[in-house]
């Protein structure tokens, strides 16, 4: 059963890395272990930050064209 | 190597040559498309342990000690280590596009052979390679892009000869895709009505996923597939209904200003709202899609109907123009080897890989599987009737635009087919017409509707799944049309900024307005002068996108030998020295006929002298209608041989730029690329 969790998040994970929104738990866990002190965003924030960051023109992203 | 993986392995190597033999020797019966799959998988496995993983431990030397960017600047947001085989995921989700499932669809007026040998060979020998080493470069370079690593590595005019020719690729990329649509729409209500809801079904998606239920992407997902399948199964209802289809049963013309509209619209609507979600939709209906081909080729296994060889291998196909060499490799383009991967391997990928000595296994990995969808078209294309095949991909300029014209045109081509047929298939489908459907993308739609209707749900389900397979096709095109007229649209910003600098200002509406209406004019262009083109427009342009591709691949690589050079690794260069050299040769050549061909059927300079004499003659000839039109499709000729023309200019002002870099590299004993988190490749134990 843990087995298939973890094939279960893993596949959810990937799923919601090809569109381009990494793991919110690492997120947390990152700011939590490196930085402390600073304010961590709320899933809601993270979700807008990393939707905007995708299609942002500035950093002149590419995908899928063939 | 223990005994028994030595076994293992001989045992998939005998098995991949048997099948190989099978696909390439067998005449007069037709072969099974298992073979083909067998043959491929094989040779992928085989590529993988036996090149993949010496171009990473020899040629590259990855160092598994050596801090990765996403260790290093971990952020939990752009850089974060990531288990492999979810990125994996991740990168072949944005490599995978519209490309191979058309270029191998084309290619096959050849045949399935010279396609799939080349899919074969390109991909182990060029596209894999390339990609991996992008990606080391890159992982190494804290995940810098493909235009600064070139501006780094081999000077500032060679990086904005690289940019130009980026944004010549973009452009042209736009065009074609969008054409891709037009041509699988036109005249076709269904079609147009299911690919015009996911407009307003993203927009539901968009607004509960930013106000209802934020961030919830499943939720989001699901609803908005669901939504998808009712416009789909509608789509019927509305094209039986005249008082609704006449809405929907549209000219290309029209449709290319729709799309024209639409892409300008979408690059100037916040993301959230359209962009994001058709995004998302498209991504998941991509791999879905991808997987469901899949297994119903494995499950039906069917026989490939489309001969070896055609007699077409001579050059005078009606699909497109051009002999094998160079134009087949042009054709196939993004199966076998793809320029513009080497911008996603030098993208979000590098900046999340865990360890270096994953980077065979997601770059040269993942692009064998970008090869497999390459092989599953070719597939699909090869199960359909070669009459069908060639109804399908020819322009009415050829073969009418009456089913009894075509079938005794096609016919006397050495394809036996009645009208019967061409009028029972369009049926089957769902549409009126099948002719002339140039693009690629219906032919693929027929051939996966004939696989995936004879295991789930018969021929009752054809015309559901063909047009579940032109909507997926559509979906993530116009997708790549919206994020591609964003990116051209920096691009344009970026290169204007030049002369004038508060243009580059991105956050600027008006800018913003400018720029987008600038990257839709330029593409929207081309699109529109393929449209009206009387050879149905992929003829000519299809072409041009593939040598405009491979001359990306040319570029990449020819950057990937340098720094080879420069890390003082000589003896291993000609890993992709040797591709570089053979995409540099078939851009060139590609290119210089494209411009030069003295036929009117290749060269686009003899073309425009035809109709140059007959317009002074005072002579109209078709397409064109008047003679502005003639004056029209002259200029057309002119633009289109000064892309090829630039294209070429491109790749061999790269080349000269390298011969002198990796001379440079030769007289100098030490290491001399330039790496960033470490000293010369060497390991870094802890945090700098």
């Amino acid at each position: 059963m843990t087995r298939l969790k973890f094939l279960w998040d893993r596949a959810v994970q990937t799923a919601r890395l090809m569109v381009g929104v990494p793991d919110y738990d690492t997120y947390v866990a990152h700011y939590q272990a490196n930085h402390p002190d600073q304010p961590v965003m709320s899933y809601v924030e993270f979700f807008r930050e990393r939707q905007r960051a995708r299609y942002a023109v500035e950093k002149g992203r590419f995908k899928g064209c063939c | 190597m223990s005994l028994q993986k030595k076994l293992i392995w001989a045992v998939v190597v005998v098995l991949g040559a048997v099948s190989l033999a099978i696909v390439a020797l067998t005449r007069g019966e037709p072969v099974n498309a298992a073979w083909l799959v067998i043959a491929s998988v094989c040779i992928y496995f085989i590529s993988y342990r036996f090149y993949g993983l010496f171009i990473a431990n020899k040629v590259l030397g990855v160092n598994a000690a050596r801090q990765t960017p996403a260790v290093f600047h971990n952020d939990g947001l752009d850089y974060v280590p990531t288990n492999r085989y979810v990125l994996f995921g991740h990168h072949f989700a944005a490599i995978a596009g519209a490309g191979p499932l058309v270029g191998p669809v084309l290619a096959a007026q050849m045949g399935y052979l010279p396609g799939t040998l080349w899919i074969l060979a390109g991909v182990v020998f060029a596209g894999a390679v390339q990609d991996m080493t992008v990606l080391f470069l890159s992982t190494r370079r804290d995940g810098k892009s493909l235009g600064d690593m070139i501006r780094a590595e081999m000077g500032p005019v060679a990086g904005t000869v690289a940019g130009i020719g980026v944004l010549l690729i973009c452009i042209i990329i736009l065009s074609v895709l969008a054409l891709v649509v037009v041509m699988a729409l036109k005249g076709s209500p269904w079609g147009t009505f299911t690919v015009f809801c996911t407009i307003p079904i993203a927009f539901i998606m968009g607004v509960y996923s930013r106000f209802i239920r934020p961030g919830r992407i499943a939720e989001m997902s699901i609803i908005g597939g669901l939504l998808l399948m009712a416009a789909l199964v509608y789509g019927r209802t509305v094209s039986e209904t005249p008082e609704w289809a006449v809405y929907f049963n549209l000219p290309g013309t029209t449709l290319a200003l729709l799309i024209i509209g639409y892409g300008f619209i979408a690059s100037v609507l916040p993301v959230w709202l359209l962009l994001a979600p058709r995004d998302y939709l498209s991504t998941f209906l991509k791999i879905g899609a991808v997987v469901l081909l899949a297994i119903g080729i494995l499950v039906v296994r069917p026989d490939l109907q489309m001969p070896a060889l055609t007699k077409f291998v001579d050059g005078t196909g009606p699909v497109w123009a051009g002999s094998l060499f160079p134009f087949l490799f042009i054709t196939i383009a993004c199966g076998a080897v793809s320029g513009w991967h080497s911008l996603i391997s030098s993208g979000t990928t590098p900046k999340m890989i865990e360890n270096e000595n994953q980077i065979a296994l997601i770059g040269y990995g993942g692009m064998l599987m970008e090869s497999f969808v390459a092989i599953m078209a070719m597939i699909g294309a090869s199960v359909i009737h070669p009459g069908v095949y060639f109804a399908m991909n020819s322009s009415a300029a050829l073969i009418g635009s009456n089913v009894d014209n075509a079938a005794q045109v096609i016919s006397a081509w050495g394809f036996v087919v009645t009208p019967d047929m061409l009028t029972q298939i369009a049926h089957d489908v769902g549409e009126t017409s099948i002719l002339s459907r140039t693009g690629g993308a219906p032919t693929l739609a027929v051939g996966m509707a004939t696989i995936l209707s004879s295991f789930l749900g018969g021929p009752a389900l054809m015309g559901i799944w063909y047009h579940f397979a032109i909507l997926f096709e559509a979906l993530f095109i116009l997708t790549t049309v919206d994020a591609g007229t964003r990116v051209c649209r920096f691009m344009i910003q970026d290169l204007v900024g030049h002369a004038i600098p508060a243009f580059r200002e991105t956050r600027s509406w008006a800018n913003n307005v400018i720029g987008s209406a600038l990257a839709c004019l330029l593409w929207g262009y081309l699109l529109y002068a393929g449209v009206i083109d009387p050879l149905g427009g992929i003829w000519t342009m299809w072409p041009l996108f593939g040598a405009t591709n491979q001359m990306l691949a040319a570029i990449a690589l020819t950057l990937c030998t340098v720094v080879l050079f420069k890390m003082k690794r000589d003896r291993y260069a000609w890993v992709t020295a040797v591709p570089a050299t053979w995409l540099v040769i078939c851009t060139v050549t590609a290119g210089l006929e494209k411009v030069f061909a003295p036929t009117p059927a290749i060269g686009f300079l003899a073309h425009a002298q035809r109709f140059g004499d007959a317009l002074a003659a005072g002579k109209v000839l078709a397409p064109a209608k008047t003679l502005s039109e003639m004056s029209r499709v002259i200029f057309n000729d002119y633009l289109d041989a000064t892309l090829a023309g630039l294209a070429v200019a491109i790749v061999l002002t790269m080349l000269v730029y390298a011969v002198i870099d990796i001379r440079k590299a030769l007289g100098t004993p030490k290491n001399t690329a330039i790496e960033i988190g470490g000293i010369g490749g060497a390991a870094v134990g802890g945090k700098r």
